[in-house]
């Protein structure tokens, strides 16, 4: 995303802070009761007020940071090297078959 | 004679080599030292010491033999446990790795193996590193063996207990966001955060991977130097180790700091720091200066920013990160009738409080519509830190700041607040986001007799002229104290 093609930090500090942390929690895979939504959601909102200071300082032309080191490639020879056979691959998997890992039904009953 | 467990690895190392003690006699001391520590302190999650025997006989054995593999052959050393050790359970502290076995070591784990070196066991940590207090872990809180009252810091703070205890020589930790220098100083030993890239991650379960890097805990400068030196080097495993040659980091240890150039970080030295902290902080200021340091104050307007952009970095990482705890390939396996809710039930009982936190944080950062506004504006303000950093470093060799704005805090004190608890970080976490080095060297105790960090900051790779200010300032500190749990007249019941 390019930083010129996003709203002005002016603007981005007006917006409140909106979670709808029923969805958050869904994408985030991790099934909470509406008791846990309700605190988790008004600590986030918390923490997001304290972390919008970023949108205090001008960065407008500053290229994001998401790696420190400048490097672009990292290469290794093509070679066949020692790896894990499938037995120990398998050997912390909660269910197992023929070499495979083991779930649930992928899709409901309905 | 002191006790074995007191010693650093250099003074040990002498005298495994003169003969006056062997691997087994240091590694029978310090598993004697955990034995009377841990039931007040509870540094480690498991202590191996079948194997812990079984290696120092081993190291016994090859030294006899003229099989010297180094500085760390048959020195005792603990391991944070977030890394990967084959055979032996790695917890990352949480419920969703409980009884997992890797099948494989981290590389620094095989690269301490092949230095000779003996592992005593796996410390606590906040869960997956996540906290300043060590709080945060699915099996229990550790206590500061200065004062079993207070926290050792985090999340690394198993590793810096035991090393201030004497229940290892030596540690390794992880430092994400401070977790290697905060519990250092809290515990009044060194730890160091190397320059990014320079120890391989492979075998790190991973939090947020552009700032996680591993380092060392010990009761010396000089030893912390000789630690990083066996684990650092590019690794095939670990796409952003640093490839090139290591620097031999004890080159210029002993040459003082006349002629270098000092800057204070203003914006660390302000009232947001303890002023016991602050005056002794300044007092080791003015001291490197008496020393023919050339001390001058600089000043970095975006580390105030620093805390707020790494509370949306790291969490965004580690939403991405975690999302392979999900029940198939290791670790818990909660119920569900299918894969989805199988793997949300797995989440849900697995993860604690504070990484849930994290990864819902993350996901929101990270989610359509929120994306620039959060983590790319975060990412931005991480390059004008950045920038500033380096540009400081056109002027002055060495940045020097506290570690942590307090000493110890009490158990329990922040752990309701998340924002206060995030705080505890807000004088480490600028290096991080830069990827630099930095050193946490203990400099005294406050009036609390709980001990005060140091921190020496350099830019990427200057880890030797780091490790040379870090020497000077711990001869100028010439801290002796000891932790009241590191002697064997308190701990005896």
């Amino acid at each position: 995303m390019r930083a010129d093609a996003s709203p002005s930090p002016v603007s981005i500090a007006a917006m409140p802070v909106e979670i709808d942390i029923a969805k958050v929690a869904s994408l985030a895979r991790i099934a909470l009761s509406a008791e846990e939504l309700a605190r988790y959601g008004a600590q986030l909102g918390a923490i997001l007020e304290h972390a919008e200071r970023v949108q205090q300082l001008p960065t407008e032309g500053i290229p994001p940071t998401s790696h420190p080191v400048p490097m672009t490639n990292s290469f290794r020879p093509d070679k066949v090297t020692e790896s894990l056979s499938p037995d120990e691959a398998l050997s912390g998997a909660p269910a197992a078959e023929d070499g495979y890992f083991k779930v649930p039904p992928v899709l409901g009953d309905e | 004679m002191s006790d074995p467990a007191d010693l650093t690895i250099a003074a040990a190392g002498a005298k495994l080599r003169s003969g006056e003690l062997s691997s087994v006699d240091l590694t029978e001391a310090v598993l004697e030292r955990a034995r009377m520590s841990e039931s007040h302190l509870h540094a480690y999650l498991t202590l191996d010491q079948t194997g812990a025997r079984e290696k120092a006989t081993a190291a016994d054995a090859a030294l006899a033999a003229g099989d010297d593999r180094g500085p760390l052959h048959g020195i005792p050393i603990a391991l944070k446990d977030n890394m990967c050790t084959k055979g032996i359970e790695t917890t990352a502290s949480s419920q969703i790795l409980a009884g997992w076995i890797p099948p494989y070591d981290a590389t620094v784990v095989s690269r301490l193996q092949a230095a000779g070196s003996v592992l005593v066991g796996k410390t606590n940590l906040d869960e997956f590193a996540m906290g300043s207090s060590t709080e945060n872990s699915a099996y229990g809180a550790t206590r500061n063996p200065w004062n079993t009252d207070t926290v050792p810091g985090g999340s690394s703070g198993g590793s810096a207990a035991a090393v201030a205890t004497g229940s290892a020589l030596a540690a390794l930790g992880s430092d994400t966001g401070g977790s290697i220098r905060q519990p250092a100083a809290l515990c009044g030993v060194v730890g160091v955060k190397p320059t990014y890239g320079l120890v391989s991650r492979y075998g790190l379960i991973a939090f947020a991977s552009s700032l996680d890097q591993i380092g060392p805990f010990t009761r010396s400068v000089e030893d912390s130097a000789v630690l990083l030196e066996a684990i650092a080097g590019h690794d095939i495993h670990d796409a952003t180790s640093i490839r090139g040659e290591i620097p031999n980091f004890r080159g210029s240890l002993h040459h003082g700091v006349a002629g270098l150039k000092i800057g204070v970080i203003k914006e660390l030295s302000g009232p947001e720091i303890d002023p016991e902290v602050r005056t002794s902080v300044s007092k080791m200021h003015d001291a490197l200066a008496d020393a023919g340091a050339e001390v001058t104050e600089v000043s970095l307007p975006s580390c105030e920013y620093g805390l707020s952009a790494y509370y949306l970095i790291a969490p965004a990482e580690c939403s991405a990160n975690l999302a392979r705890f999900d029940g198939v390939r290791f670790g818990l396996r909660s119920e569900g009738a299918t894969t989805e809710e199988m793997m949300a039930a797995t989440r849900a009982e697995g993860f604690g409080p504070e990484v849930i936190r994290r990864i819902l944080l993350g996901t929101y950062a990270l989610s359509a519509g929120y994306y620039d506004a959060f983590y790319g504006q975060a990412q931005r303000v991480r390059t004008l830190i950045r920038q500033q950093f380096a540009a400081a470093y056109e002027g002055v060799d060495v940045l020097v700041a506290p570690t942590s704005p307090t000493t110890a805090f009490e158990i329990g004190a922040k752990t309701d607040d998340p924002i206060a608890m995030y705080y505890a970080d807000v004088c480490t976490i600028p290096i991080n986001l830069t990827g630099d080095p930095g050193a946490s060297i203990p400099i005294g105790l406050d009036s609390a007799d709980l001990p005060i960090g140091y921190q020496v900051m350099a830019p990427s790779l200057g880890e030797e002229r780091m490790f040379q200010v870090a020497q000077a300032v711990e001869d100028i500190a010439n801290f002796t104290a000891r932790a009241p749990l590191a002697t064997s007249e308190v701990v005896s019941p």
